[in-house]
């Protein structure tokens, strides 16, 4: 077996490794430059390229529906990104000063959304928000959304907040900061990248969402991705592919900034 | 203390009120009986599980054994595991790869497989449709160089929503694979070596035993979300054949059998939660 030549002792390159990495990497990426390329393409077709052009764009802009459905997505996305940085953040204080024992159980909580399958989160909202006369609509969706970003948020600010200097705190104190001059001083400056990574995950993971927001929206409160999906009864049409290159590009731009944030962490 | 619990209270009651209590009330759901449009009535009603196992005659009610909701059962858990064997197939070599890299390449190759983790799901699964289709850019490929005749059917089947659980879910299986191999100590190889392992006793013996933490996050982290999964059975099934997902889902839309679907959620979760016990019961064993 030459997987396993036993003459060779090198085990961190081994044969197809890299061949297997990189059709995986173009697995993923296919599809989506497919999708982009055809969402220029100049004629009606998805599997024929005629030429190129702006049109389906422009198709896309004129659309009110649309603009309705991506308005309602980035609002939603921002508001449950901004309330659930705000609770993860206050989480993560409280959990770094916590002791050991203690903190399991709040963390077991923090993390259960992570834990429960999507379709099982949106018909219990479903559920919950029509029995006790919520209602459905965007009330409900902001509720949903914050609630399952909130681990999302968390996970980077508290890897931030655990690898600061707990001395910087204590010198500080020495100086007679008070409690929240403290805070806003010297805890909030240095936990600003993780604060900005988690609220762009969190911002993602709601932009993301389908299952729970097409169970939850009611008429008018409709998010972009249940809107494309209602464009799909239709068939795939340039339509369809200039708006989802839309959503990439917006999500290529997030990475782009949570990326640069990265690198000046470091 | 008295300051922790105030900071922890949002965050915590949040997620208890609006999702454990939820999910509370929709077991509680899953015994009461359907009312006609959606929604149920306060009665007590066991007939929610009856009917994931038995048909009931509309006139003589009596049961009758039925394997369809079993089926669809078995099929979403076959897809699921197929789906995780797949996954870990391409991404432990892929994850190895990354890891081995020098420090500059490194970055570049896990930025390039994070990045499709941020675009939409719904997007990633129509791009994949889009390239499956009997029109689509393979298929079309295959008949210009003269390999097939006709179009090979790669949309609209197990093999297509197969194929969109692994592109879904790829990226949550190399990266703590990754995580693992990482930290791995390069060391122990050698003192396998200096023992006269030979490179298969080293990778199985050595290797593998240590990373299992990560190939086991890594595969719960697909296996749980591709058994429930609802965008890829829809999209790149058809809608000819379903799984666990699209059936809890159709339970509140067309059919309204709000009960059944609250039970079969239930049955998900539970899976799930037993799943993720019996995973932490081993791990703090093997901690101990």
């Amino acid at each position: 077996m030459a997987l396993f030549d036993t003459r060779s002792k090198d085990i961190r390159n081994l044969p197809g490794f890299g061949l297997t990495a990189t059709l995986a990497v173009a697995f993923l990426y296919a599809p989506i430059l497919f999708l982009v390329l055809y969402s220029f393409n100049s004629g009606r077709s998805i599997s024929r390229l005629d030429g190129l052009s702006w049109q389906w764009y422009q198709a896309v802009f004129a659309n009110e529906e649309i603009a309705g459905a991506a308005l309602n997505s980035v609002l939603l996305a921002v508001i449950a990104a901004s309330v659930a940085t705000v609770m993860a953040t206050a989480a993560a204080l409280a959990m770094v000063r916590m002791k050991v024992r203690r903190r399991a159980a709040a963390y077991a909580v923090l993390n259960f959304p992570l834990m429960v399958p999507e379709i099982v989160t949106a018909i219990a909202s479903l559920i919950f928000f029509s029995s006790v006369g919520l209602g459905l609509g965007f009330g409900s969706l902001v509720i949903a959304h914050t609630t399952f970003c909130i681990p999302f948020a968390y996970l980077p600010i508290t890897a931030r907040l655990t690898s600061m200097d707990p001395a910087l705190e204590s010198a500080a104190a020495d100086l007679y900061a008070r409690p929240w001059r403290r805070f806003t001083l010297i805890t909030l400056p240095l936990l600003a990248p993780g604060l900005i990574s988690g609220w762009l995950l969190a911002f993602i993971v709601s932009l993301d969402d389908f299952i729970i927001s097409s169970m939850l929206s009611g008429p008018g409160s409709t998010t972009l991705p249940v809107h494309i999906y209602s464009m799909l009864r239709l068939g795939i049409t340039p339509e369809v592919n200039a708006v989802s290159s839309l959503m990439v590009a917006a999500s290529a731009l997030v990475v782009i900034i949570s990326g640069l944030i990265a690198r000046k962490q470091t | 203390m008295k300051l922790h619990r105030l900071l922890l209270a949002p965050s915590l009651g949040t997620i208890l009120i609006f999702m454990a209590l939820p999910i509370a009330i929709t077991t509680l759901y899953s015994v009461l009986t359907p009312a006609q449009y959606g929604g149920v009535i306060w009665e007590p009603s066991s007939e929610a599980y009856i009917r994931l196992l038995f048909e009931r005659d509309i006139f003589d009610d009596t049961l009758t054994f039925n394997t369809d909701y079993l089926q669809i059962l078995g099929r979403s858990v076959l897809q699921a595991g197929v789906a995780t064997l797949l996954c870990l197939f391409i991404g432990l070599p892929t994850a190895w790869f990354i890891a081995t890299r020098p420090a500059g390449q490194k970055s570049l190759w896990l930025m390039l497989v994070t990045v499709p983790y941020w675009v939409n799901l719904l997007v990633r699964t129509i791009a994949l449709l889009l390239i499956l289709r009997d029109e689509g850019p393979i298929n079309r490929a295959l008949h210009a160089i003269g390999l097939t005749d006709g179009p090979l059917p790669l949309a609209y089947n197990n093999f297509a929503i197969g194929l969109g659980l692994v592109s879904s879910f790829l990226p949550f299986m190399i990266l703590p694979l990754y995580a693992a191999i990482e930290r791995f100590d390069f060391s122990l190889l050698e003192a396998a070596y200096d023992l006269h392992a030979n490179r298969r006793q080293a990778f199985f013996e050595v290797v593998l035993p240590i990373l299992r933490p990560g190939l086991i996050a890594g595969g719960l982290l697909v296996f749980i979300p591709g058994i429930g999964s609802y965008l890829a059975p829809d999209i790149l099934g058809g809608g000819k054949t379903l799984m666990l997902g699209n059936l809890i889902g159709m339970q509140f839309q067309g059919s309204r059998n709000w009960p059944f679907g609250a039970a079969l959620s239930t049955i998900l979760m539970a899976v799930t939660l037993i799943a993720l016990f019996i995973i932490a019961r081993r791990a703090a064993r093997e901690d101990a």
